[in-house]
């Protein structure tokens, strides 16, 4: 079961870096956005993966809920910066 | 019995996780990209925590992350309702049928 959490977390990497293509060269502000949201998702489920992996999962559940809110108070702002500015 | 049925919602949910990725990579405008990706990955986040749940066991371990799949199920629609709002707000025009030969 430990060699399956630990391909299933490789499988996540590989989506990482390729919705990473989004994250740094996708045209405008808005598709950046969208894509660091994105991986920021995918990073809170492998937090859970890695702590599963190396069985110190009542550390890595910690981190993991400290990093689903920043990401989730990080797209808001940017959101709501680029609502009332027009910075397109 | 345990290990068959966690295997099964986290094989599930890195599908979701798949097909909205490559959503992200293919669909033609940024409105398609954000209607791939608000659903794809709420719903394969909600399947994947749920199986390590359920693997972990009944633990203290298990009610953090069946919050953190609680706090997820409600986050993920409420950015992106406000990145399009953002959007929406700053003109910025859907795609069509015309745009399709450039």
């Amino acid at each position: 079961m430990k060699d399956f959490f630990l391909w299933m977390s490789l499988i996540l990497g590989f989506l990482i870096l390729v919705s990473l293509y989004r994250g740094v060269g996708g045209p405008g502000f808005l598709n950046r956005i969208v894509g660091i949201n994105v991986i920021g998702t995918k990073i809170v489920v492998i937090l859970i993966l890695m702590g599963l992996f190396i069985q110190r999962v009542d550390m890595f559940v910690d981190i993991s809920l400290a990093y689903a809110f920043l990401n989730f108070i990080g797209t808001l702002a940017a959101a709501k910066y680029l609502e009332r500015k027009g910075a397109i | 019995m345990v290990e068959v049925l966690s295997g099964l919602l986290v094989v599930c949910g890195i599908f979701l996780f798949a097909s909205g990725t490559l959503g992200l990579l293919r669909l033609p405008d940024f409105y398609c990209r954000m209607h791939a990706t608000g659903k794809c990955d709420t719903l394969g986040a909600l399947l994947t925590l749920t199986g390590l749940a359920i693997y972990n066991g009944f633990s203290l371990v298990s009610l953090k992350i069946i919050f953190i799949v609680i706090f997820i199920f409600l986050a993920i629609p409420t950015a992106t309702h406000a990145i399009g709002r953002a959007a929406l707000v700053n003109r910025v025009l859907p795609w069509t049928k015309k745009d399709k030969n450039k």
